[in-house]
């Protein structure tokens, strides 16, 4: 159940004002795209135009060939899911009830979550390991575990791409590759990925196609190996930084970035 | 009954610690029918008490000549209890009940639990609705109509003005801001209204329209507000899941696969319906629609699935049981209104000190 979404041409950008030009790329079920980029070069504005909460200014999306302009939410949230930055609601729901939203788009118009959907929400939380949060009050768990209360909703949507908003920002060292791994994990499931994020590592860890998007909508996409190189950083972020590599504990090469302090 | 619903919740949560959600589920829906129970047991209380005893024998006696139709004599037990005190304790029923829901449904809807159902402007605009309906000198019908369209109006024009400002992001924060703008405006007409209005008559009329109370709710008044609450209520229910998503916001209820807008124009209409209709009647009863849905979410949690009626069953007691002690506690009755701000402001305070962290 191969799925590919292609962008092509593709301008964003709030009214008037576009922000990124003709970019044209696809993903498929498998890769996970990271986006990288400075501060303000439009990473959001980009996805979130995907998402569709911003209008597409130009060029077209498509899903397996098909133009998704024309779709409804409730399609494309069964087809995308939306992994936003760990955040606090309002109100304090259990954590099986956050995660058990992810399955309204798959209900009718005025119905309420039915037993299949309970279990469908069960074993996403399973999946991900987070059954001892199951109860827990949403609002009182830390940073770490919220993302991956939100991957759950995402997954419980099921999906065949998964958006992620930074996936790792606020999140301690340890939180932050548990992320990862999910994430290739996820892949390996034949999930499609996209997610932004501000390390060039996460690039070489958890990627198989970068997007590098640098100010005057300059863009370049490619495996981590050929856009994120010390050239492409130094002009992207105007730092210094040396590119290494080193053998991970399977004996892969595997590339590590580290910025030059003067 | 506060109280009660406190320990009760205290016990339960200690107990369902350590057990699977599908048993707290049976617990919470235990607790509702638990909870159902208070209405009933107010009803009865609000039968017998009055200006007018009447004991619980004398009562069942009314009701069965009423139903078998042997007594065709008027005696005054009859005349109290089917043209005044049962209307006035459905109406009470009704009116906290429906307060209750549309600010259950607004706090989901704006994200924030210290939003009441006048935020849009409702409240104000069926104030001076009613104000120049009296004014005109229309009758009660005529006065009623004119705060409900005034009540529906003033909720119209915050929308197409909020509309008109902004889009994206920020929709929900114009439209409350734009909601207080509006409301500011027709608290401005009802001050012009009562300025000019005459000052031995019309407007003492104003003013004790205004403070609310439901004195003069009689039979007629039951239609007037069965259909918009019935109305606006019915839907509500059936959308209540989809409450929950939006109160994570317009972003992330639109990933979950909600037509955030469409929704929106729905629930606010419902919840106006609701609103205007209830102020049309009873006039501006405040602080239920504020405090009542916090205590329901104290009692079961935020889950707008169990929320929406837990707070439906404890509104309509609890404005029963404030306007039983609005028309008996004191040789004059005083106006609800006045009494729900009373009770309503510093057992809100008391909320917020019991609170758990995250509902603020």
């Amino acid at each position: 159940m191969g799925m590919r979404l292609d962008i092509k041409d593709v301008s964003c950008g709030y009214g008037s004002k576009n922000v990124v030009n003709n970019i044209s790329l696809n993903v498929s079920s498998g890769e996970i795209l990271c986006l990288l980029g400075p501060n303000g070069v439009g990473k959001t504005t980009f996805f979130k135009t995907i998402l569709g909460f911003l209008k597409l200014q130009g060029g077209k999306i498509m899903i397996d060939e098909e133009d998704i302009r024309t779709w409804s939410r409730k399609q494309l949230a069964r087809v995308i899911g939306y992994v936003p930055q760990a955040h606090a609601p309002p109100f304090p729901f259990t954590v099986f009830e956050v995660v058990l939203m992810g399955r309204t788009a798959h209900l009718s118009m005025f119905a309420s979550p039915a037993k299949e959907d309970r279990d469908i929400t069960e074993e996403v939380i399973e999946m991900l390991k987070i059954s001892h949060l199951k109860d827990r009050i949403y609002t009182e768990i830390s940073g770490g575990e919220r993302q991956m209360v939100l991957i759950a909703r995402a997954l419980a949507q099921q999906p065949k791409i998964l958006i992620m908003d930074e996936p790792t920002s606020n999140l301690d060292f340890g939180n932050q590759i548990r992320v990862l791994e999910q994430i290739n994990k996820l892949s390996k499931r034949g999930l499609g990925v996209i997610m932004t994020s501000h390390f060039p590592n996460h690039a070489f860890l958890c990627s198989t196609k970068v997007l590098f998007m640098n100010k005057g909508s300059e863009f370049c996409v490619g495996n981590a190996d050929e856009v994120v190189t010390e050239d492409m950083l130094k002009k992207a972020y105007g730092i210094n930084v040396k590119i290494v590599s080193t053998v991970n504990s399977e004996g892969e090469k595997i590339k590590t970035c580290i910025p030059l302090i003067k | 009954m506060n109280i009660n619903g406190a320990m009760t919740k205290k016990s339960i949560k200690a107990k369902t610690k350590s057990v699977i959600k599908s048993s707290e589920d049976t617990k919470i829906y235990y607790l509702l029918i638990a909870i159902s129970f208070l209405p009933l047991i107010a009803v009865i209380i609000s039968l017998v008490i009055g200006r007018y005893p009447i004991s619980l024998p004398e009562f069942f006696n009314a009701i069965s000549n009423k139903i078998s139709g042997t007594s065709t004599m008027v005696n005054s037990i009859d005349t109290v209890l089917f043209n005044v005190r049962i209307p006035r304790i459905i109406a009470a029923l009704l009116i906290g009940g429906a307060l209750s829901v549309a600010g259950a449904t607004y706090q989901g809807l704006f994200k924030n639990p210290m939003v009441s159902p006048d935020i849009l402007g409702a409240s104000a605009g069926a104030g001076f609705g009613a104000a120049l309906g009296i004014l005109l000198s229309f009758n009660t019908a005529g006065i009623q109509i004119s705060a409900f369209l005034f009540g529906l109006g003033a909720v119209t024009i915050t929308y197409l003005l909020s509309s008109a400002i902004g889009r994206g992001n920020s929709a929900t924060l114009v439209l409350i801001l734009t909601g207080m703008v509006v409301s500011t405006l027709f608290s401005s007409f009802i001050s012009i209204t009562k300025y000019v209005a005459d000052p031995t008559d019309k407007l003492p009329a104003i003013t004790f329209w205004l403070m609310g109370g439901l004195s003069s709710v009689g039979l007629k008044d039951l239609k007037t507000l069965l259909i918009p609450i019935t109305l606006g209520i019915i839907p509500l229910f059936f959308l209540r899941w989809k409450l929950n998503i939006l109160s994570f916001g317009e972003e992330e209820a639109k990933a979950l696969g909600l037509d955030t807008s469409s929704l929106r124009i729905v629930i606010i209409f419902c919840s106006t319906l609701i609103t205007a209709g209830t102020i049309s009647v009873s006039g501006m009863i405040g602080w239920i629609g504020l405090i009542i849905p916090h205590m329901a979410r104290m009692i079961v949690g935020p889950n707008f699935k169990v929320l929406l009626p837990t707070s439906l069953i404890l509104g309509a007691t609890f404005l029963l049981l404030v306007d039983d002690f609005a028309r008996c506690a004191f040789a004059m009755e005083i106006p609800l209104g006045i009494l729900t701000s009373l009770i309503g402001a510093p057992f809100f305070i008391f909320l917020l000190m019991k609170g758990r962290k995250g509902w603020v």
